[in-house]
C-alpha cells in the first residue's frame, strides 16, 4: 500500500470545488517526509488488519491532516484520526488502543483478536488443511477447539484418549470440525432452504405500485393520464409490499449441549446461507456474533471458523447473560418487527433465572415470535425441569424438541406459521 | 486546518451547545475534508442538536430530512404539484393549446415542489443538511443518498440536471436499527456520541436552565449519571435531564439531599417505562441520592 501512496496523492483534474480544495492540499502532502508517508501507511494497514474498511480515499485524506497544523498538535491528532478511520462503534472503541500501540510503542505486528471480530475467521488458515483430513486420519487432537467435557488436561492428553476411543466417546468429544460427511451437509442444507422458502415472505407497511391495490396512487395516475391529455384512464394503485422474514438463531455451544453442536452449526450455516435475512450467534459463557464467518460457502471453512470462536467452552452457559449481550448490543440492529428469534439450547443455565426470564421478556417485546428448540425434548423422560427453561417457557411462542435432521424436519409446517 | 478545535469549541460554546473535545475536531475535519459526519450514539444522546449547534455556528439554514421506512426519492427529494398541474391541464386544454405546449408548461419549475435534498443543493450559500436516522430508511435509499452525496447533482427527467449550486454541510444521524452500508459508513467522517460525562452535562444543565444555581445543576448531573449507571431499558438521555432540572427549579429544590421526596417524584422526567419506574423504588433513589449528594 506504502508504494500506492504518492500515486493516489497526486492531483487530479477534477471541476468540483470541493475536490480540488481537498487536492490542493494534497499539493502541501508533498512537503511530508518519506517516512512519515511509510509510517502512516503502515497505521492504515494496521487498522485494515485489525477489520476496519479504510480506503485510499480515507489515507489520503490522512495525508492531508498530517500535513495540516493539526499535526503538530498529538492531541488534536488522534481525535481526528480516528474521525476518519472508524466506520463503526466497535472500530470507534478498539481505535484508541490501536493507536496507542502504533505510534507510541512499537509497530503493531499482531492483529488484535478480539471476540467476535469476523477477522479471527482469517486465523484458522493453517487448520484448514488439517479439517479437510478424514476424521480417522486426524492426528492429534489440538486442545482448544476440543469440544471435551473433560477437563482440559484430559483434552491436552488426546493422544492417550484417541487411542482407546470407543464409538460412545468419539460421540461426546464431537469436534464441531467433525461434519466432513457431505451427505449430512447436503440434506441439513436443504432443510434449511426449504424452510427459508415457507418462512420468506411477510406483509410490511411499505406499499409498492400494482395494478390493483387498496389505495389510489395519486402520483403514478396522473402521471399516466399524461398520455392521454390529463384523462386518468390507467389507474394506478398502492399495496402493501411483501418483505422476506428474517431469523436470527442463538445456538448453545456449551459442554452440555455438546452432542448436538455440530449438527446445529451445520444447520446454522444453511439457515445464513438460503435466508435473505439471518443472523447467527453462538453462546455459552459468552456471545459471539458468527453470521460474517458462516457466510462462507465452503462449509469445512465455515465451520472451522466457528470453531475457534466457539471456544472457551466449559464452565457452564449463562444463557441470561448472554441474552443481556444480545438485547444490549445487537438486537436493535438485528431485530427488525418481522424477525423470528430461534434459541436452540437445551436450558440448562448456571445464571440467575430470574435474569434469564427478565432478558426473555425484553426479547418478547422486541421480535414477532421465539421458537425454542431443545434437543432434549427427544429424549423419553424428559420434561422441563431446568429451572432456566422454566423462566423462559412463559414468553415462547414454539417449544418444541430438535436433535436431529428428522425432528427438525417435522417441525416445518410449525416453523412456517411463525 | 483553517478552523482551530478552540474556535470551534467556543463558537459551539457561543450558540449554546457545550461539545467535548472530539467533536470539536470532527466538525473542523468535516470543514477541512469537505465529507460529510456520521454520527451514532444511543438515543437522547444529543445527536441532532450536533447538526442545529453547526447550523447555528455557521449562521446556516438547517434542512433536516427525517428518514423512516418507505422513505422515497418523492419525499426526500421532489415531487411534482399533480393538482395544480391537472388544474392546469384541464384550462390550457379549454383555452385550446396543444398538448406539447401544455407539458413544457406542467412540468416547469412552477410545479416543482422542492423536498430537503433538493432544497439543500439549491441554495445560494450553503446550508446544513441534516438526514435523521438514517437507519430507518431502506438500503435503496441509502444508496441513492450515497450518490447525491458524491456527485451533488440531481436528475430530474423531466427538466434535465440539476447542479449544486452550493455543496451542504451534511451531517447524518443513527440509532443503529440498521446495519448501514460500508459505502456510506466509508463516505463520511465517524463519531460516536456517548452521553456526556458529569461535568459536561452540568454545564448543558446551566445554559439550558435559566436561574439554575451551579452546585444544584452539578448535583443533578452527578445522580442522572449514577441513575444511567442502573439496569434500565430506556436510559434518560439529556432531553430528560434538562427536563427535569426544569422542573426542580420550577419546584425551587436548592438542595436535592433536603427534599429526597420531590427527588422521587419527580423522577418520572428520567424514566419513561413502568419497568424501570418500579425498578428505582424510594430505597433505590436514596441510596444513589446518597452516593452522589
Amino acid at each position: 500500500m506504502a508504494a500506492d501512496l504518492p500515486h493516489a496523492a497526486r492531483p487530479r483534474e477534477s471541476g468540483d470545488p470541493a475536490l480540488d480544495s481537498r487536492l490542493r492540499g494534497n499539493e502541501r502532502n508533498e512537503a511530508i517526509g518519506e517516512p512519515t508517508r511509510r509510517r502512516l501507511a503502515g497505521f492504515a494497514r494496521t487498522l485494515r488488519d485489525n477489520g476496519f474498511r479504510i480506503g485510499l480515499a480515507e489515507t489520503r485524506d490522512a495525508l492531508a491532516i498530517l500535513a495540516s497544523p493539526a499535526a503538530l498538535r498529538p492531541a488534536s491528532l488522534r481525535p481526528a484520526l480516528r474521525a476518519l478511520f472508524c466506520a463503526t462503534h466497535s472500530d470507534w472503541e478498539r481505535f484508541d488502543e490501536i493507536f496507542v500501540a502504533f505510534w507510541q510503542g512499537y509497530g503493531m505486528r499482531q492483529r488484535q483478536t478480539l471476540s467476535g471480530s469476523p477477522l479471527q475467521s482469517r486465523a484458522p488458515a493453517r487448520r484448514l488443511a488439517e479439517a479437510q483430513v478424514p476424521q480417522d486420519a486426524l492426528g492429534l487432537p489440538d486442545r482448544v477447539q476440543r469440544r471435551s467435557e473433560g477437563d482440559a488436561d484430559a483434552a491436552a492428553d488426546g493422544r492417550g484418549r484417541r487411542e482407546g476411543a470407543s464409538r460412545v466417546e468419539a460421540l461426546t468429544t464431537a469436534d464441531l470440525r467433525h461434519i466432513v460427511d457431505p451427505e449430512e451437509v447436503a440434506a441439513t442444507h436443504a432443510l434449511a432452504a426449504r424452510l427459508a422458502r415457507v418462512m420468506r415472505a411477510r406483509l410490511i407497511r411499505r406499499e409498492q405500485v400494482r395494478r390493483r391495490g387498496r389505495r389510489l396512487d395519486l402520483r403514478r395516475t396522473i402521471h399516466r393520464s399524461i398520455s392521454h391529455g390529463g384523462m386518468p384512464f390507467e389507474l394506478a394503485w398502492r399495496r402493501r409490499k411483501i418483505k422476506p422474514l428474517r431469523l436470527v438463531v442463538l445456538l448453545d455451544a456449551s459442554g452440555s449441549m455438546s452432542l448436538y453442536t455440530a449438527f446445529f452449526v451445520r444447520f446454522l450455516h444453511g439457515v445464513v446461507d438460503s435466508f435473505r435475512e439471518a443472523e447467527a450467534f453462538v453462546f455459552h459463557t459468552r456471545l459471539a456474533h458468527v453470521s460474517p464467518s458462516l457466510r462462507d460457502r465452503d462449509v469445512t471453512r465455515a465451520v472451522d471458523k466457528l470453531a475457534l470462536m466457539a471456544q472457551g467452552i466449559g464452565g457452564g452457559t449463562r444463557i441470561g447473560e448472554s441474552l443481556a449481550t444480545f438485547n444490549r448490543w445487537h438486537a436493535q440492529r438485528v431485530i427488525n418487527s418481522r424477525t423470528a428469534v430461534m434459541i436452540v439450547s437445551d436450558g440448562y443455565d448456571t445464571g440467575e433465572p430470574e435474569r434469564l426470564g427478565a432478558e426473555m421478556r425484553r426479547l418478547r417485546r422486541r421480535c414477532r415470535k421465539i421458537v425454542w428448540l431443545n434437543p432434549l425434548i427427544g429424549w423419553r423422560d424428559y420434561s422441563p425441569q431446568a429451572r432456566g427453561m422454566q423462566a423462559a417457557l412463559p414468553y415462547v411462542d414454539l417449544f418444541a424438541p430438535a436433535h436431529n435432521l428428522e425432528s427438525l424436519a417435522a417441525l416445518e409446517p410449525f416453523l412456517a406459521k411463525i | 486546518m483553517n478552523w482551530k478545535r478552540e474556535e470551534i469549541s467556543d463558537r459551539l460554546a457561543a450558540v449554546g451547545y457545550i461539545a467535548d473535545r472530539d467533536i470539536a475536531t470532527a466538525l473542523s475535519l468535516m470543514e477541512f475534508l469537505k465529507r460529510p459526519l456520521l454520527l451514532e450514539g444511543e438515543a437522547g444522546v444529543g445527536k441532532t442538536e450536533v447538526a442545529k449547534a453547526l447550523a447555528a455556528v455557521h449562521e446556516a439554514e438547517l434542512i433536516r430530512l427525517q428518514c423512516y421506512e418507505g422513505l422515497d426519492q418523492n419525499a426526500a427529494l421532489y415531487e411534482w404539484n399533480y393538482q395544480r398541474q391537472l388544474l392546469a391541464i384541464k384550462t390550457r386544454e379549454g383555452a385550446g393549446e396543444n398538448a406539447d405546449a401544455i407539458e413544457e408548461h406542467i412540468f416547469s419549475e412552477k410545479y416543482l415542489l422542492e423536498r430537503p435534498l433538493l432544497a439543500a443543493i439549491r441554495r445560494a450559500t450553503p446550508p446544513v443538511l441534516l438526514v435523521d436516522e438514517v437507519d430507518r430508511a431502506d438500503e435503496e435509499f441509502e444508496a441513492f443518498l450515497l450518490e447525491l452525496l458524491s456527485d451533488f447533482q440531481v436528475s430530474i427527467p423531466e427538466l434535465g440536471t440539476i447542479k449544486a449550486t452550493s455543496i451542504p454541510r451534511v451531517v447524518l444521524t443513527s440509532n443503529g436499527t440498521r446495519e448501514l452500508s460500508d459505502a456510506l459508513r466509508r463516505r463520511c467522517l465517524y463519531h460516536y456520541v456517548d452521553f456526556p460525562d458529569v461535568e459536561r452535562e452540568a454545564k448543558i444543565i446551566l445554559i439550558r436552565t435559566p436561574g439554575i444555581d451551579t452546585a444544584l445543576a452539578l448535583q443533578i448531573a452527578r445522580l442522572v449519571a449514577a441513575v444511567r449507571k442502573e439496569d434500565l431499558r430506556k436510559v434518560p438521555g439529556v432531553a430528560e435531564t434538562l427536563d427535569w432540572a426544569a422542573t426542580l427549579a420550577g419546584l425551587e429544590v436548592q438542595d436535592l439531599r433536603q427534599e429526597p421526596e420531590a427527588v422521587h417524584e419527580t423522577m418520572i422526567c428520567l424514566l419513561k417505562t413502568h419497568e424501570d419506574r418500579a425498578r428505582l423504588t424510594r430505597e433505590v433513589s436514596e441510596r444513589l441520592l446518597g452516593k452522589v449528594a
